[in-house]
């Protein structure tokens, strides 16, 4: 055991393992305890009951919860169109622009999410400056898309652009020339050199990108919130307001690990089922 | 054999390509027969890559045609076109097992599934690849086998013209010899022409009916490995075979010449039309060392500084007295030079041995 210890490994791992343990583990324990015990409680120590559960189940929280589903959905489907050229141009095109691309892409990061998304409230306002610039240009006047879905699914697209796009130019930089050639030397149409060699072969890359924008939009809030208006309560609004307004810890604890319990199964299904080792072409 | 072909299957008339201003291929004329064997060879940058992506289809031709039994083919596509090739890095699919990989181009064509698994099982048989690797994964098999592979995948696809972009180069020595003769076989059973790029003359020597030698997108020489052999055209087709004698030289009489660096006249057989300076390549296997040396009508005093097994052979390195030219002379393993490391010998050969070529 001591000898154990001793490994340089081990040590080096030391902090990690404490700030996982404090910052990671801890909360989730918590917040799985929390989730049992009798709502409006604010101690671990009451007894173990699946009264939240059962509340959760029979109130319309599935309402919010599909629509967080939806719209995280709708977010991976728009930003694999949008972000599958770019990325391409990236892997194999741009050459040393492709740095300037990404830091064009990333530099927005450093900004805080809300406050780009206060941006895109005074851009997108009635009378801001998309509005406004199109009745002073053009004489003509739109309904403003603020406070509706598509705002919100606007700021889901944009804030996690990044996120889809830097996993897909690893996936598509995987994909060697020659084997696209060598597919279409044998006669497959562009189409299905696509089809056929390139998406099987930048699928880890795909997937990889598609689970973290799903995951991140599934517990996203700032987007409904500030681009959404009231418009659409998403699963986390009511995480939020079960632990904040209505003062039930419990109820917020459950519905945090029906999200993340169900966030959890989807990947383990998604990576078992598809064989990432063969896709890389390890075995 | 002789360089006459039959019936072309493919021309080239005038081939040109150019990447902005540096010109990759300059000018090349050239016809393949059908059912031939043929090889490019060239150094790396000869643009030998570059002409055969264009025959392939990879890349245009900036000017000059393509012809494949009688049509300009120059805008088809790769994948509309009835040739096919193996890629250097052979491009087999990772993510398909043998089987899919060699059934690829039928699925794409439309075979059943049936036909498809029948032709694979055949392909498979005749790439001497047992039929349970029908369902391994390609990247569970060994260099050769994968070789195999890359070979039965383009067969499934019946090409009219198989290109190989030098897939043995990554191989060790003793398996690129065992598929060099391998490819020969195939080549005669399938009937099909070939075209094989490869920078190792010896390895398009064993293989080739033609050889077809590049340098600087050039088309240096084309003709039968024994034409080649025994009269290259000029000093780099010479040096391009392996280790000769070159002497830069001038004319000083019919069948006379005269080294430039200390003035040792030499006789020749044949010489060049026009012949006024040039150089003369000699063979070391064809000098002779010691004692037979002395007779003979081209002779070079010095002395035995190096000697180096090559396994059959031995080579020697001979310093010249009169101008430090350090001459290789082979022998073989069974009949070596009787003297020692330092001795002062005669070497020596006869006039028809040397070629005289002008540039």
């Amino acid at each position: 055991m001591i000898r154990w210890l001793m490994q340089p490994g081990v040590r080096a791992a030391v902090p990690i393992s404490i700030l996982l343990l404090l910052g990671f583990i801890g909360p989730l324990l918590m917040v799985t305890g929390y989730s049992f015990m009798p709502p409006r409680t604010f101690s671990l120590t009451g007894t173990p009951t699946l009264a939240n559960f059962i509340s959760i189940i029979s109130d319309s929280y599935y309402i919010s919860f599909l629509w967080s589903v939806g719209l995280a959905a709708i977010t991976v489907l728009i930003l694999l169109v949008i972000c599958y050229p770019v990325s391409y141009g990236m892997a194999k095109m741009f050459g040393p622009w492709a740095n300037l691309v990404t830091m064009i892409i990333a530099v927005p990061l450093l900004v805080s999410e809300n406050i780009r998304l206060f941006g895109w409230v005074l851009f997108l306002l009635k009378n801001g400056i998309a509005d406004g610039s199109l009745q002073y240009l053009f004489g003509i006047h739109l309904p403003s898309i603020l406070y509706k879905v598509p705002a919100i699914i606007l700021g889901l697209v944009y804030v996690y652009l990044p996120f889809m796009l830097f996993p897909l130019v690893i996936g598509l930089s995987m994909v060697p020339n020659a084997v696209k050639e060598a597919a279409f030397d044998l006669g497959a149409s562009r189409f299905q050199v696509f089809r056929e060699i390139e998406v099987p072969l930048a699928m880890p890359g795909i997937l990889i990108g598609s689970l973290l924008v799903f995951v991140l939009a599934l517990g996203s809030l700032a987007e409904s919130k500030i681009l959404g208006g009231q418009a659409v309560i998403m699963i986390a609004d009511d995480i939020e307001s079960a632990f904040t307004f209505a003062q039930n810890w419990p109820k917020g604890a459950m519905l945090s690990l029906l999200l993340i319990s169900s966030s959890g199964c989807l990947i383990f299904f998604l990576f078992k089922r598809i064989d990432l080792d063969r896709i890389i072409g390890r075995r | 054999m002789s360089s006459e072909i039959s019936e072309p299957v493919l021309q080239l008339r005038n081939i040109v390509k150019k990447f902005g201003d540096f010109t990759a291929v300059d000018d090349i004329n050239l016809d393949i027969g059908d059912g031939e064997f043929f090889t490019i060879v060239g150094p790396s940058g000869s643009g030998k890559t570059t002409m055969i992506r264009m025959l392939v289809g990879m890349d245009r031709p900036s000017s000059g045609d393509i012809i494949l039994r009688g049509q300009r083919i120059n805008d088809v596509p790769a994948n509309k076109r009835p040739t096919c090739m193996v890629f250097q890095s052979l491009a087999l699919f990772p993510h398909k097992t043998v089987g899919e990989n060699i059934e690829f181009p039928m699925k794409i064509a439309g075979v059943e599934p049936g036909k498809r698994r029948e032709r694979a099982d055949e392909l498979l048989a005749q790439l001497r690849l047992p039929l349970a690797y029908y369902s391994k994964g390609v990247n569970q098999c060994s260099g050769g086998e994968r070789q195999r592979i890359a070979l039965a995948r383009a067969l499934a696809y019946d090409p009219d013209i198989l290109f190989f972009d030098e897939p043995l180069s990554s191989l060790d020595f003793r398996l690129r010899k065992t598929l060099e003769k391998e490819l020969k076989d195939i080549h005669r059973e399938t009937k099909k022409t070939f075209v094989y790029i490869t920078h190792s003359l010896e390895e398009a020597m064993v293989m080739s009916d033609r050889i077809g030698i590049m340098n600087a997108g050039e088309m240096i020489q084309v003709g039968t490995p024994a034409e080649i052999y025994d009269a290259p055209r000029n000093k780099f087709v010479g040096e391009f075979m392996g280790e000769v004698n070159t002497i830069e030289v001038e004319r000083v009489s019919e069948k006379h010449v005269r080294s430039l660096s200390d003035g040792t006249e030499f006789t020749v057989a044949r010489e060049p039309d026009n012949f006024e300076r040039g150089y003369l390549i000699i063979r070391p296997e064809i000098v002779k060392i010691g004692r037979p040396a002395e007779d003979l009508p081209n002779r070079v005093h010095g002395t035995v500084f190096n000697d180096y097994s090559l396994g059959s052979r031995i080579q020697y390195q001979i310093r010249s007295k009169s101008d430090q030219y350090q001459w290789l002379v082979e022998r073989l393993q069974d009949e070596p030079y009787e003297g020692k490391l330092d001795d002062e010998v005669y070497i020596g050969w006869q006039s028809e041995d040397a070629i005289l070529v002008s540039d």
